[in-house]
């Protein structure tokens, strides 16, 4: 099961926002996407998800084109976690993890008793069984961000995409999710992470793509993710240290302008 | 102590109750009263019991005149109240009815087109109901071909266009029309009314407001998955352009099924499934029924209201808007903080 994009244009109509993208996720592995605010993370998401089409090239997987196939069948294999926002209707936290299983039902079929253990499994993985029954409108946007991580669970896929599933957690709950996507790739599923911090492509990803307006860099973190690279993708200056352990972490230096 | 379960159902069994007290009291009530006894009485022998030993004045009133109009109030009710509520999810919008995409709109066209021709009343409600569907169609295709945008607002915008279209031909038959016998049954048409409702009617539109809210009960998971938003429902695995049009055109039909029998109703389609909501949460498989039993109980006891009051019958849509416009500012005043 690998998901994987060749020279891909992305867009919308006639906005071309990125081209020449390729890059490929397998199961356990960790891909992370870095790049400025505004930078396309989140449309070539929409475009890998098949949610928009590709303006040139190509989304597959396994070598399926995903135009070809339907969206239950692409759902099977693809999760996605995206920004949280608060919805509609107030569902409970438990009726929308439970819409993780829709890509395992029948068009008119309810879920069964089988998918509610799975929902509740996902509920009590992610640590948020106090807040099943809450209002999904009424908890904060952090506890919302974990309730979209135990619908990905719930809907079983060997490929997660996530997009800054970090961006609005406390301190705790990001080295939680941090911790969780980890175990997640130890247990074979394939992780595919739009994050606003480089530390997390510098300690966990097995390659990183360095987003802004295509592909900048693509391949392991320690070659691709580099002083240099950070300080030109986000037009500051960047310093990358490492501790005694080899765990790397970056910081703006030198010629950041306070805002 | 009981349980959750068997407290659910012992509410969902007193509605049923009082629903049918209701229809009982409508049965009584009205310009020739009969005693609730007599009416069980008629209604058993129609149904193959014994003779009823009331009179045939008693049972020209139960069996010819206020059985199908009461028959016709709870079908129509019930399928405002459902369509309004599939409506407001597959929309998005707590704030539309069903008749948002023209429905309304089309079939009053439709009918005060046959009025104006001088058709029978068969004819007239059979234009209305293919307006209405024509309407939604046409309103469908006009979303459709403007490719590349946000489908949800191209089709509230292109519904609200050509509803806005159809009440100017509205206004010009209105003009046009023979001030004397033709504008009279016009206004009437378009204010509602249950009063001119035969056997024949109630059958004709049972099917199709009962195949509308079938379709729409079979759907209502993929409803609710769907009102999460149309981007998320597809990266789950929802098909969300065919599930919304399913569920539009299941609702639509049920309306138009409603309007072509009495007229425009308003308030019924929008103001029932908020109640509903407010008693059963947003999950389409309590939601539903709910809004089936309020919107039949809620249009009963207006219409017996109507026929009930005063020496002239009161059309429909002004009593639905004198008593829905308080109540969806009590419902607005308490669920405000629920929808976001």
């Amino acid at each position: 099961m690998t998901l994987a994009c060749t020279d891909l244009a992305y867009g919308y109509g006639a906005r071309r926002v990125g081209a020449g993208v390729s890059l490929a996720v397998a199961p356990g592995e960790v891909v992370c996407l870095l790049g400025p605010n505004g930078g396309g993370k989140t449309t070539l998401f929409r475009t890998l998800l098949g949610l928009i089409p590709p303006l040139a090239g190509r989304v597959s997987i396994d070598g399926t084109d995903l135009a070809t196939l339907p969206r239950a069948a692409i759902a099977r294999r693809l999760a996605y976690v995206p920004q949280a926002a608060p919805g509609y209707f107030p569902f409970s936290v438990r009726e929308v993890v439970l819409m993780g299983r829709a890509a395992h039902l029948r068009a008119f079929a309810t879920p069964s008793a089988r998918d509610r253990a799975i929902a509740d499994a996902a509920i009590a993985r992610v640590g948020i069984g106090r807040l099943a029954d809450a209002a999904f409108t009424r908890i904060s946007g952090g506890e919302r961000q974990l309730a979209l991580i135990a619908r990905a669970l719930a809907q079983e896929a060997p490929i997660i995409v996530l997009d800054e599933p970090t961006a609005s957690l406390d301190f705790a709950n990001q080295a939680r999710v941090v911790a969780g996507i980890e175990r997640q790739a130890a247990a074979g599923i394939g992780i595919l992470w739009a994050t606003h911090d480089p530390d997390h492509a510098l300690q966990c990803a097995d390659r990183v793509a360095l987003v802004s307006g295509g592909i900048a860099g693509y391949g392991p973190p320690r070659a691709v993710a580099t002083a240099a690279a950070l300080s030109a993708l986000y037009g500051i200056g960047v310093a990358i240290e490492e501790d005694a352990g080899g765990a790397r972490r970056a910081r703006a230096a030198g010629d950041a302008a306070p805002i | 102590m009981i349980g959750a379960r068997t407290g659910a159902l012992l509410v969902w069994a007193g509605a049923a109750v009082a629903l049918l007290a209701l229809v009982a009291l409508a049965f009584a009530v009205g310009s020739y009263p009969v005693a609730p006894r007599a009416v069980l009485a008629i209604v058993l022998a129609a149904l193959g019991g014994d003779s009823h030993g009331a009179s045939a004045d008693a049972e020209a009133v139960v069996l010819v005149i206020r059985g199908p109009r009461i028959v016709a109030a709870l079908l129509v009710g019930a399928g405002l109240a459902v369509a309004g509520a599939a409506y407001q999810s597959v929309l998005r919008n707590p704030l539309v009815s069903p008749d948002i995409l023209g429905v309304s709109a089309g079939a009053a066209l439709g009918a005060l087109t046959g009025i104006w021709l001088g058709a029978d009343a068969w004819v007239v409600q059979a234009l209305a109901f293919g307006a209405g569907l024509a309407t939604v169609a046409l309103v469908f295709g006009l979303a459709a071909s403007f490719r590349q945008h946000d489908p949800l607002l191209l089709l509230v915008l292109s519904g609200v266009v050509v509803g806005a279209l159809a009440g100017a031909l509205i206004a010009l038959l209105k003009v046009l029309a023979d001030p004397h016998n033709q504008l009279p049954a016009m206004t009437y048409w378009l204010l509602g009314s249950l009063a001119a409702v035969t056997p024949a009617d109630s059958l004709a539109v049972a099917p199709a407001i009962a195949a509308g809210m079938a379709v729409l009960w079979l759907l209502r998971w993929r409803i609710d998955v769907l009102s999460m938003g149309d981007e998320e429902a597809r990266a789950l695995g929802v098909d969300a352009g065919r599930v919304r049009v399913a569920a539009l055109a299941a609702a639509t039909l049920a309306t138009a099924a409603a309007v072509s029998v009495c007229g425009v109703i308003g308030w019924v389609g929008l103001v029932v499934p908020h109640l509903a909501r407010l008693l059963t949460g947003p999950g389409s498989a309590r939601l539903m029924p709910a809004a089936a039993l309020l919107g039949a109980g809620f249009l009963l006891a207006v219409d017996t209201v109507a026929r009930g009051v005063g020496t002239t019958e009161l059309p429909l849509g002004v009593l639905t808007a004198l008593i829905g416009t308080p109540l969806f500012l009590w419902i607005l005043a308490r669920a405000r903080r629920g929808w976001q």
